[in-house]
């Protein structure tokens, strides 16, 4: 037996929550929006097929060509097609905005629940840590963070060298400051749901610690974990292409929406376009982002927000 | 009182020592050794020197014994010498500071006096044109990548227009007051933009809950004028929540600083870091770091003790 609601009421309680999300018209028009960014990112290679040329592919005699059939949006100061960039940086954003919104809610569920369940010491440590973390300047830390030297914390050379790595270690450092939220607000649910009588129930019982925190309370705070999760990756999206643009991020061959803007400063009078297509593609994913989250909001968990 | 002000600055100070030891030992995993880079600059040196150096520096010891040597040095005002400067690193940056200080003290101040209002304004006519405007104009503000912003600032305003220089912090030869402000316009406008979204934003969700209480209604209901139900009864209840969060908010707005400061090019303790993190200044990287944090600390504990102030009912024994 679990201890989330029977399962007769479930159906009506997500046709609810489902007519709050349509009503929620900047949501619907977000996740439209984020369908597109995902089959554009998704259908890449599709499209590198038709143009015939790849994405990395670099050509001097044809830089800041304008846009024609074989280049959409023209090309950039290296010759590359920019429609064909854009398009793998969006594999790169989306993939490190949900890897490492994932990755930090796990982080931030596992020590919420600890911290709200055990209570005492183990909770004002956890929580102290937590608004140590919070209260640190963390752009600063992620860019130190983005510049430890792999091989010096006994990572080998064949990793430490590859190309998909700064892809990972992005995802990893962005994870470990993003977890606070996330812990902050599972803690105050638990702290609720510990005094509910199922709970009690279980504990009554005699239910393993582990159990209790795994099936009676985590089901019951994945809701606000879901909504919070969603907003967190418009945040994580930015991070990455602040780090990117500072050239501590992902690491060019790899085209990201950050890495597009490195060259940015230079191009400002020669080719703004360069900066506008990169920067808008990351601001309407970070928007619908955020949209959806709002929206989920209000479906999932209605009584916070407004 | 006093004691919650002792009790908190203790906690500071302690998260203050976690980040240099955390730092400490993460800044001696960048790429790069001190030693090496001074190697290359002398090609008679031997490997016999390498480790005479080594044991000189005291680049020998476990971690934590170079990092209690160095806080004792630190503690006694010794903060170590800039490789890329060549000057004490609190030498390098004491002027930094004063910069950000200026930056980052002009926009927090510019973004809350026009996110309240704002936020108000948008809470008054909920659910109608102006009210999804403002909301609009968070998201983005909320979504739009920093730097971006800053690029795009640059772009109109300096490249197109020509109205205000697109960085630095005076003109060369032409120095003076005016210049200086003029070089201070799009910075600080950048910077306002970023952190009004999110105060505006929460302004506008604090004071719809506050104008929906049983107070506001028995202000009207007692026949206040609108403007004094608004601003004497639903702003000031709504405002404890916003300060809390503003409170909280003064990392992000350093994190903003960075960025502003790097696109900018303006001398500030972001792009000093982020050019000592990237030019294996260990000393004013490290420094640099602690000053940012502790800047960071003081901020959030200034914003606590103001909502200490700013809320009666409030009193931290």
């Amino acid at each position: 037996m679990t201890a989330t609601l029977a399962k007769a009421e479930r159906p009506a309680q997500r046709n609810r929550a489902l007519r709050r999300f349509m009503g929620h018209r900047g949501a619907v028009v977000s996740a439209f929006l984020l369908i597109l960014v995902v089959a554009a990112a998704v259908g890449a290679p599709v499209v590198e097929g038709w143009l015939g040329h790849g994405p990395n592919d670099p050509d001097l005699g044809k830089r800041f060509l304008p846009p024609s059939w074989s280049y959409p949006l023209g090309t950039d100061e290296a010759g590359r097609d920019v429609l064909l960039r854009l398009m793998y940086g969006g594999r790169v954003s989306l993939m490190v905005g949900l890897a490492a919104a994932l990755a930090s809610a796990v982080i931030g569920t596992a020590i919420g629940i600890l911290a709200g369940y055990y209570g005492g010491r183990l909770d004002a440590f956890l929580m102290r840590l937590t608004d140590a973390v919070i209260s640190l300047p963390s752009l600063a830390l992620l860019i130190v963070l983005a510049a430890v030297d792999l091989r010096k914390v006994g990572i080998p050379d064949s990793i430490a060298y590859s190309e998909a790595v700064s892809l990972y270690r992005i995802i990893v450092i962005i994870s470990l400051v993003g977890w606070t939220g996330v812990a902050r607000l599972v803690r105050g649910a638990t702290l609720s749901m510990r005094t509910r009588e199922f709970v009690r129930a279980a504990v009554a019982l005699g239910a393993p610690a582990r159990r209790i925190m795994l099936v009676h309370i985590l089901p019951n705070v994945l809701g606000p974990v879901i909504v919070a999760t969603t907003l967190s990756v418009g945040g994580i999206i930015l991070a990455e292409s602040v780090l990117s643009y500072l050239g501590l991020g992902i690491q060019p061959p790899i085209a990201s929406w950050g890495n597009m803007l490195s060259n940015a400063q230079e191009m400002l009078t020669q080719a703004p376009q360069l900066v506008i297509y990169p920067g808008l593609a990351i601001m309407v994913t970070v928007i619908a982002f955020n949209f959806l989250g709002d929206g989920l909001q209000d479906a999932l968990d209605p009584r916070a927000g407004e | 009182m006093m004691r919650f002000v002792v009790t908190r600055a203790l906690e500071s100070l302690l998260v203050l020592a976690l980040m240099s030891f955390v730092v400490y030992a993460l800044i001696g995993l960048m790429p790069g050794d001190p030693i090496d880079i001074m190697l290359a600059g002398d090609p008679n040196m031997t490997p016999e020197d390498r480790e005479r150096l080594r044991q000189l520096f005291g680049l020998h010891l476990p971690i934590w014994e170079r990092y209690l040597n160095w806080l004792a040095a630190a503690l006694g005002g010794d903060f170590g010498f800039s490789r890329n400067f060549n000057r004490p690193v609190l030498e390098v940056m004491a002027p930094n500071l004063g910069r950000t200080s200026l930056l980052m003290g002009a926009s927090f101040i510019l973004s809350v006096l026009i996110a309240i209002p704002l936020g108000l304004f948008a809470a008054v006519r909920q659910r109608r044109l102006a009210d999804y405007g403002v909301n609009l104009f968070c998201f983005a503000g909320k979504s739009v990548p920093p730097f971006w912003l800053a690029l795009m600032l640059i772009l109109v305003f300096a490249v197109e227009l020509n109205w205000f220089p697109a960085g630095g912090i005076e003109t060369v030869g032409a120095s003076g007051f005016v210049d200086r402000v003029r070089h201070l316009v799009l910075p600080v406008t950048c910077l306002t933009l970023l952190n009004l979204a999110a105060v505006a934003r929460l302004m506008r969700a604090e004071a719809i809950s506050a104008m929906r209480q049983d107070y506001v209604r028995t202000a009207r209901a007692k026949g206040l004028a609108e403007r004094r139900v608004i601003w004497g009864h639903a702003m000031r209840n709504a405002l404890n929540p916003v300060v809390t969060v503003i409170a909280l908010e003064f990392g992000t707005l350093f994190s903003g600083a960075l960025i502003t400061e790097t696109v900018f090019a303006y001398p500030g303790m972001g792009k000093m870091i982020y050019d000592a993190i990237l030019g294996n200044d260990y000393n004013l990287a490290l420094v640099g770091l602690l000053f940012a944090t502790l800047l960071v600390l003081v901020g959030n504990l200034a914003a606590d003790l103001g909502y200490a102030a700013l809320d009666p009912r409030i009193s931290y024994r």
